[in-house]
């Protein structure tokens, strides 16, 4: 199976957020894998390992991004992607990061394509059913089982708490959520290993495109802070008048029951 | 000026979802005069969902029922959605940011190549152009996000943070059931198993009971979900929680899980790591019960009780009984 994963860094999650000129502030932060990407990335060692073939992870980003693809190397990943936009690029939005995408998979045999079902910073979620729909192969989102078996696969998807099951043929592009698996850490063979493993530097250039055909559809005006809490009141005396005094709190200050 | 909004009303067991009246108001909030225009799909009796979603301000109604609706997937909605969208050529769509909302605006927006906002909290039309407002870094953040040029004005919206309009029970409009030939489904839906224990969504609901270590065990959750049921609520979690099998992870708050913003969000026996606070700090009034009166839970808490959560809760769900003529 020729299986491909789509990731994406992202902040860590410890991370507290500083706007400075209207930006996030990234100096000094910590990435990592975006946690959902990381069960994608599992995912498909997993059915690599079961029905064989070859499992190459795609990002799109800068040169530190090729840091998150030795990661998803060291867990057993075979091939990474990387595709620099860094030059190209001042802006981009779901749209473009599908345009490179589209144009990326069209001379490549896919199987399956594995994501994340959003990435915790932009958390759009747009990408996966996006990209399934250039490539005009059927997509599940959010799934939390995958079985693959003669070409259909056998999927759980978690919808907002109750489970679908589907069945849908491959190839076919699914979204990943928290409780498919359990990443696996990395070791330090794999570490090793990982050294020696293929990361292939791509421009926008090397995809034949240019920066207008991929101008985003959407544009960001601001970035702030949500508002800082007031200090909230801290009940005291006997534990039933406490409570009492909350009760009576909201319902009659807060009103909210 | 007619400006014609589409708004999406979304069925959950034959019950339209609260956020599809959300989308009603947030219609009307891109374009104050727009004519907003719902459209109900399904396999049964759609009329009456179409009625509410009128009453609840929508101009008139489109229903479109179809055996191959009597599921969600991306590919049935997502035909009736476009042929509609065909049809009517309106100036923007509006749907819920939930599951299926996620799922089906982006494969209708790559279809089309258009620009998608999703999970708008807040929409204003400043005269030139339509600004939403949505949470990045799980809320952590804020930005104002436009869709470039004239192109259509297409967005999902978070539950429970734009207020439906007043339902007016003698509102009425015109109905119009469409037929369209839902077909070449690819994705199979073969079976659905409910899990949750109460009606109200975690997503939609005003009040939210979480959970965390502290609650020490799927047993110690009873009393959190009858708290939950006493005021209409629902029951969610902390990461630790889940993590330690106490409750599913459908349930888990946070950076990875889900983010609300309920009217009121107790947290129990929840310390309030960064990532947990993420997923529910813009909530409108919190409450935090802790024993540990260093948790920095507390930091966001509106009321606060240091406390054993065994000793509290039962005695605030006797509180919540004896006061029930109170609760609505």
């Amino acid at each position: 199976m020729n299986i491909y994963v789509l990731l994406k860094k992202t902040f860590d999650t410890e991370e507290a957020i500083t706007v400075t000129n209207g930006q996030i502030d990234e100096s000094g932060a910590e990435f990592i894998i975006n946690p959902y990407d990381e069960y994608a990335v599992e995912e498909a060692i997993v059915q690599r390992d079961q029905h064989g073939g070859t499992v190459t992870v795609v990002t799109i980003g800068n040169e530190d991004s090729e840091k998150q693809l030795r990661t998803a190397l060291a867990m057993g990943a075979d091939h990474a992607v990387l595709i620099d936009t860094d030059d190209d690029l001042e802006e981009g939005d779901s749209y473009t990061t599908v345009k490179i995408l589209e144009k990326f998979f069209e001379d490549k045999e896919v199987d399956l394509i594995l994501a994340g079902n959003v990435a915790i910073d932009e958390a759009s979620g747009q990408v996966g059913p996006r990209l399934a729909e250039r490539l005009t192969i059927p997509f599940v989102t959010t799934i939390v089982k995958l079985e693959i078996e003669d070409g259909t696969a056998k999927i759980e998807k978690d919808v907002e708490g109750d489970l679908e099951k589907i069945e849908v043929s491959l190839p076919l592009l699914v979204t990943c959520q928290q409780g498919l698996n359990e990443p696996r850490y990395t070791s330090l063979p794999g570490i090793m290993k990982a050294k020696k493993k293929l990361l292939e530097k791509l421009e926008l250039d090397d995809l034949d495109l240019d920066s207008d055909d991929v101008e985003s559809k959407t544009a960001t005006v601001s970035i702030f802070l949500p508002p800082k809490k007031q200090a909230g009141r801290m009940l005291q005396g006997e534990m039933a008048s406490q409570v009492k005094e909350l009760v009576d709190l909201l319902s009659n200050e807060a009103k909210v029951i | 000026m007619s400006e014609k909004i589409l708004v999406i009303g979304e069925l959950q067991q034959g019950v339209l979802r609260r956020v599809s009246f959300e989308t009603i108001a947030a219609a009307k909030q891109v374009h104050a005069h727009a004519e907003v225009v719902a459209l109900v799909m399904g396999d049964g009796e759609l009329q009456r969902a179409a009625e509410e979603m009128i009453q609840y301000g929508a101009d008139r109604a489109i229903t479109v029922c179809h055996a191959n609706l009597a599921n969600y997937t991306s590919e049935g909605f997502g035909q009736v959605i476009m042929e509609v969208m065909q049809e009517e050529n309106p100036a923007g769509v509006i749907m819920g940011h939930t599951a299926a909302g996620k799922d089906v605006t982006p494969k209708i927006a790559s279809r089309l190549d258009l620009g998608l906002v999703s999970d708008a909290v807040a929409i204003e039309n400043d005269g030139s152009q339509v600004i939403f407002t949505r949470p990045i870094y799980s809320g952590k953040a804020f930005e104002k996000k436009v869709i470039k040029g004239d192109g259509l004005v297409f967005a999902t919206i978070r539950p429970n943070n734009i207020a439906a309009l007043e339902k007016v029970e003698s509102r009425t409009g015109v109905i119009t059931a469409k037929a369209v030939d839902v077909k070449d489904l690819r994705t199979i839906v073969k079976e659905v198993i409910r899990k949750k224990t109460t009606g109200v969504d975690l997503s939609e609901a005003k009040i939210v009971i979480a959970g965390g270590r502290g609650v020490k065990s799927a047993g110690g959750f009873q009393s959190l979900y009858e708290l939950a049921d006493l005021l209409g609520g629902a029951v969610g979690a902390s990461r630790g929680a889940c993590d330690a099998g106490y409750c599913d992870y459908s349930l888990q708050i946070g950076q990875t899980g889900k983010v609300v913003t309920p009217d009121l969000y107790i947290a129990v026996g929840i310390s309030g790591a960064i990532q947990h606070m993420a997923g529910m700090s813009n909530s409108k009034v919190i409450v935090a019960i802790n024993s540990d009166e260093e948790a920095s839970i507390f930091n966001v808490a509106d009321y606060g009780i240091v406390g054993d959560l065994f000793e509290v809760l039962p005695l605030f769900i006797e509180e919540i009984k004896l006061a029930g003529a109170l609760v609505s």
